[in-house]
């Protein structure tokens, strides 16, 4: 369970939010809403443990996340704005790195089988740069299929997909949060789950 | 952690591959600067053999500063960098792994190209042997400190520049025992001992703290 009690972040001088707290847990779906630059990159990158807040305290099962280190970091994926995948690379390189370095099965039948899932069978000998951004997007997101973390963060997943690969996208949402895993996300669009819990918290200032 | 670091390594060494001409500057630096002062001082023998260890590593310093910039760079634009950073891996051992990769690609070259150094300036066999092994141990120091100051220089404006006020003033001892080693092969081998000690000395103190401090700085500088 991840709890986040009265955390201040801010950019230069500007304040984003102040004493902001929840919670999740398994099974739960956190959408964050908020017009543009309220502060929601900014609050998952803090979740992350890539941006330190101003005061406050994140804890995952009770201990801070500064204190578990590399721990915490086994138990969660973020999807940032960025695809954090190399162009030069095939998708199957691409993915085969991102699998050892997260300390997940790199096994290449393993990521063929989540590459085929994602659409993008065919295309796992290609170097990435010829992809295009929609499909470069689903290279990115097959990282979720490849990993055993149980929080998820996921920064505008839905960009640049087009509708078939957002209706796949929301299945592999729902059977995430059906399977008692967390996540916790920013999207314009609206996420329908079939289980669990979802709730909404607004960022405004 | 062996698997991460070696897949790593490999991961560098293939994006390098595909992109040769990144490999190639570097190299081709290392001679054109070498090749200029020939050209400029006068084939005078007994000159050219006195300054010969001096310039070959001050090209050597100014070669493996070129590869520097981009040792984190484009890992940080295109979010892989971020991507190690919350790996369920120690950083500074990842960084390591870059930093290996990135002394085979620059430092490594170096030694295997030193003997031209030795044609063109009439230094003996011994002389080029012993400036083939100080360049051996002292290469990866540079590459190890260059690391720290890439680290923390990363993402801002003007970099480079910054880059090399950085760490160009930490590369002096390693300039200096290292050109000195070779000066002192004219004369005697066995006094070069102490200082391919000292050198071996910097390249431990620098592998032991590098990582570990280039793995901070690029916490810091991705905030």
């Amino acid at each position: 369970m991840l709890t986040v009690s009265n955390i201040t972040c801010s950019r230069g001088d500007r304040t984003l939010f102040r004493d902001l707290s929840f919670s999740v847990a398994a099974g739960d779906l956190l959408h964050l809403k908020g017009k543009n630059g309220s502060g929601k990159t900014t609050l998952l990158r803090s979740l992350c443990g890539l941006f330190l807040p101003e005061s406050g305290d994140i804890r995952w099962n009770q201990t801070s996340i500064r204190a578990l280190g590399e721990e915490y970091f086994r138990e969660v994926v973020y999807l940032g704005h960025h695809n954090g995948i190399k162009d030069d690379l095939t998708a199957l390189e691409n993915l085969h790195i991102a699998a050892v370095l997260d300390g997940d099965d790199s096994d290449e039948t393993r990521i063929l089988a989540a590459l085929d899932r994602i659409g993008l069978g065919g295309y796992e000998d290609l170097p990435t740069r010829v992809l295009s951004q929609g499909q470069k997007r689903r290279v990115a997101l097959a990282r979720l299929l490849l990993t055993k973390s149980p929080l998820w963060i996921l920064d505008e997943p839905f960009t640049a997909l087009d509708t078939a690969a957002v209706d796949l996208l929301q299945e592999i949402i729902r059977e995430h949060v059906a399977l008692g895993g967390m996540i916790i996300i920013t999207t314009h669009q609206e996420v329908a789950l079939t289980s669990g819990q979802a709730r909404q918290l607004e960022l405004d200032n | 952690m062996f698997t991460t670091f070696r897949v790593i390594v490999m991961r560098d060494l293939t994006l390098a591959m595909r992109r040769r001409t990144d490999l190639l500057t570097t190299l081709f630096f290392f001679i054109i600067v070498i090749s200029l002062f020939p050209l400029g001082v006068g084939t005078e023998k007994a000159i050219l053999r006195q300054i010969a260890p001096g310039i070959a590593w001050v090209a050597a310093l100014l070669a493996s500063m070129l590869a520097l910039e981009r040792l984190f760079a484009s890992d940080f634009q295109d979010g892989t960098l971020e991507q190690m950073m919350l790996a369920p891996q120690p950083l500074s051992v990842l960084v390591l792994a870059k930093i290996a990769a990135h002394w085979l690609l620059t430092g490594l070259p170096l030694v295997l190209i030193a003997p031209l150094v030795g044609l063109q300036y009439g230094l003996s066999t011994g002389s080029l042997g012993i400036m083939m092994l100080a360049l051996l141990i002292g290469t990866p120091t540079l590459s190890l400190v260059g690391a720290i100051g890439a680290a923390l220089t990363l993402g801002l404006r003007g970099g480079g520049v910054l880059l090399s006020l950085l760490v160009l003033p930490l590369y002096i001892p390693v300039l200096i025992y290292g050109a000195g080693a070779v000066s002192t092969s004219a004369t005697s081998m066995v006094d070069t001992q102490p200082y391919l000690m000292l050198l071996t000395g910097f390249m431990i103190f620098a592998l032991v703290l590098a990582p570990w401090a280039t793995a901070a700085a690029l916490r810091i500088s991705s905030e």
